[in-house]
């Protein structure tokens, strides 16, 4: 098991007794383009819809959406990267809009983009931005390495560039970046998602040690629909914005009658899973992806 | 009170990581540096010719002094030039890369991310601007200065480097609220700030409009005083008429830039800006 670093101590006895996440109808629309009303037109589009969930300290939550669903739009919510446009979310007891820095101390995310600068190696990439979270130089001299080495990366690559790493070995400095600030509620945005078979094995069980050894809350948007149902203890179906279900996988499955998870969700939204949307409307949800 | 000192610390440490992430990228695109200077020196370069062009062409002046008077000018204007986009690509670069969502959901204050990003442009812009002075000046002119007085020159510029700052924050939320179009929208606020400014003519000789907003322009007390203390040698107390407007513009411009910034990126997180380029 990794020692991690404390940012910021949590008052204990407060984390103990409040949720890890607590969503009460969400709500988010952005203006996008409307090709019918010429080059300057805008209509409004919905991305959340009233969602509402629990999440529980130590949960692992999965979030299963088709691109444009919301899963990201939901993400960057938690994550004070987007400002609601109606109802709340409060991460260990902390708004994410009256007390955005106090949740972001608790927050870390890995996205399916790596995200770095890419003429840097992953022990800058890492350096810099644990400092962004009050970690010292000495702090991290020995914490990334070891963190590094436990996600599989190879010392001998350290001082390479970003550039030259395929992307599941992004993918696990990503991982390695958000673990190494302790964060108690992990936001998980299709972290697998383009990887080569092997390096999403390795990233899922990454993602399970995280799940098992360390004091954290995760939020898992995805949609691989076995990913979901191996990672997490509950499952949710968010679709078009409005969050159909949240229960465990078996429990889905028999709430639609169905054997698989990809029956239940073709039950629940009435669309086939890795169907891609075709309609006009579908066009415009990819923005929120 | 130990919770204040904590968070303090973590704020310089926060700040600390910015100076170092670009110290990092000025290391790893080192020769983009080299030629971007070359490209800087040889500009100057053809400016300062300028007053032997005139000369030449048989008008009369004296050469020296106008030459001095255009280099300071041009090293000013690639001085703020480097400070400008340094801040500018608080959000530019990382809007780029794709590090954006990671830098901007991070613990630390806007005010000390900027102020990370404002310290390294002053270090770096500072280190530059002497060495491109040092090589026009003196490697290739060889211009005499027998007043100059370079430390008070060296105060000047660093504390107009504040009010500096202040603007750039202001132009950096430019590209905030505007992917496509704010960078270069930037680049305009920075070419009007130093036309107004006297960059390489007195302010007396535009129009009354531009000599108002001159007043108000940090560059135009900068070039004023650089120039006095090189030119005419004069030191740190003769400046005084400089140093404090400098001083007024700075203690000001600083928080409207963060009021400004701040007021931009609450515009980018509820309308959706806030994320990388494709």
């Amino acid at each position: 098991m990794i020692e991690t670093h404390e940012v910021a101590p949590l008052d204990v006895a407060r984390r103990d007794a409040v949720a890890a996440v607590e969503v009460h109808e969400l709500r988010k629309v952005f203006k996008v383009p409307d090709r019918k009303k010429g080059r300057f037109g805008r209509k409004t589009r919905i991305a959340l819809d009233g969602v509402s969930f629990v999440l529980e300290r130590g949960e692992t939550v999965a979030i299963l959406g088709q691109n444009g669903s919301g899963k990201s739009t939901l993400v960057r919510l938690l994550s004070t990267l987007l400002l609601p446009d109606g109802g709340s979310a409060v991460i260990f007891g902390h708004d994410v809009v009256t007390d955005a820095r106090a949740v972001r101390r608790l927050v870390n995310r890995v996205s399916v983009e790596a995200s770095f600068f890419k003429k840097m190696s992953s022990a800058e990439n890492l350096g810099y931005a644990s400092r962004y979270y009050g970690m010292t130089a000495g702090q991290t001299k020995d914490l990334i390495p070891e963190i590094l080495e436990r996600v599989g990366f190879p010392k001998d690559r350290r001082d390479e560039s970003m550039e030259n790493l395929s992307r599941g070995m992004q993918q696990k400095v990503a991982l390695a970046r958000a673990l190494l600030t302790s964060p108690v509620l992990l936001l998980l945005d299709e972290p697998t998602t383009g990887l080569d078979p092997r390096s999403k094995l390795e990233v899922q069980d990454f993602i399970r040690e995280i799940r098992t050894n360390h004091d954290s809350t995760i939020l898992l948007c995805t949609h691989d629909l076995a990913e979901a149902e191996s990672l997490a203890e509950r499952v949710g179906i968010l679709d078009r914005g409005r969050l159909l279900a949240l229960e465990p996988a078996d429990d889905l499955k028999r709430r639609y009658g169905c054997g698989t998870l990809e029956e239940a969700f073709f039950s629940a939204t009435g669309r086939e899973f890795e169907a891609e949307a075709d309609d006009d409307d579908d066009d415009d949800r990819e923005v929120f992806a | 009170m130990r919770a204040l000192v904590s968070t303090m610390r973590a704020e310089l440490v926060g700040a600390g990581g910015v100076v170092e992430r670009n110290y990092y990228l000025t290391k790893r695109y080192i020769w983009w540096d080299i030629a971007w200077f070359l490209w800087t020196v040889a500009n100057t370069l053809t400016i300062v010719f300028i007053a032997k062009g005139i000369e030449a062409s048989g008008g009369e002046l004296d050469v020296n002094r106008t030459m001095t008077t255009l280099l300071i000018g041009a090293v000013v204007w690639a001085y703020l030039g480097i400070l400008f986009e340094f801040l500018m690509e608080t959000v530019a670069w990382e809007r780029w890369e794709g590090t954006i969502e990671y830098t901007f959901m991070a613990p630390l204050s806007r005010a000390m991310h900027l102020a990370g990003q404002g310290i390294f442009a002053i270090i770096y812009g500072l280190l530059r601007a002497m060495f491109l002075f040092a090589v026009c000046a003196f490697l290739f002119f060889d211009l005499a200065m027998p007043n100059a007085q370079f430390f008070p020159a060296f105060v000047v510029l660093v504390v107009s480097s504040v009010s500096f700052i202040g603007i750039g924050m202001m132009m950096s939320v430019l590209p905030l609220i505007s992917p496509e179009k704010g960078t270069q929208l930037g680049f305009v606020a920075q070419g009007t700030l130093l036309v107004v400014s006297g960059v390489y003519y007195p302010v007396s000789v535009l129009p009354e409009w531009m000599q108002w907003i001159a007043t108000i322009s940090p560059a135009t007390y900068a070039l004023d005083g650089i120039r006095e203390a090189i030119l005419e040698g004069q030191g740190l107390t003769a400046m005084w008429d400089e140093l404090w407007p400098l001083m007024i513009i700075g203690v000001v411009s600083i928080p409207i830039g963060l009021w400004v910034f701040g007021r931009g990126e609450r515009y980018a997180k509820k309308h959706g800006k806030l994320k990388r380029s494709g």
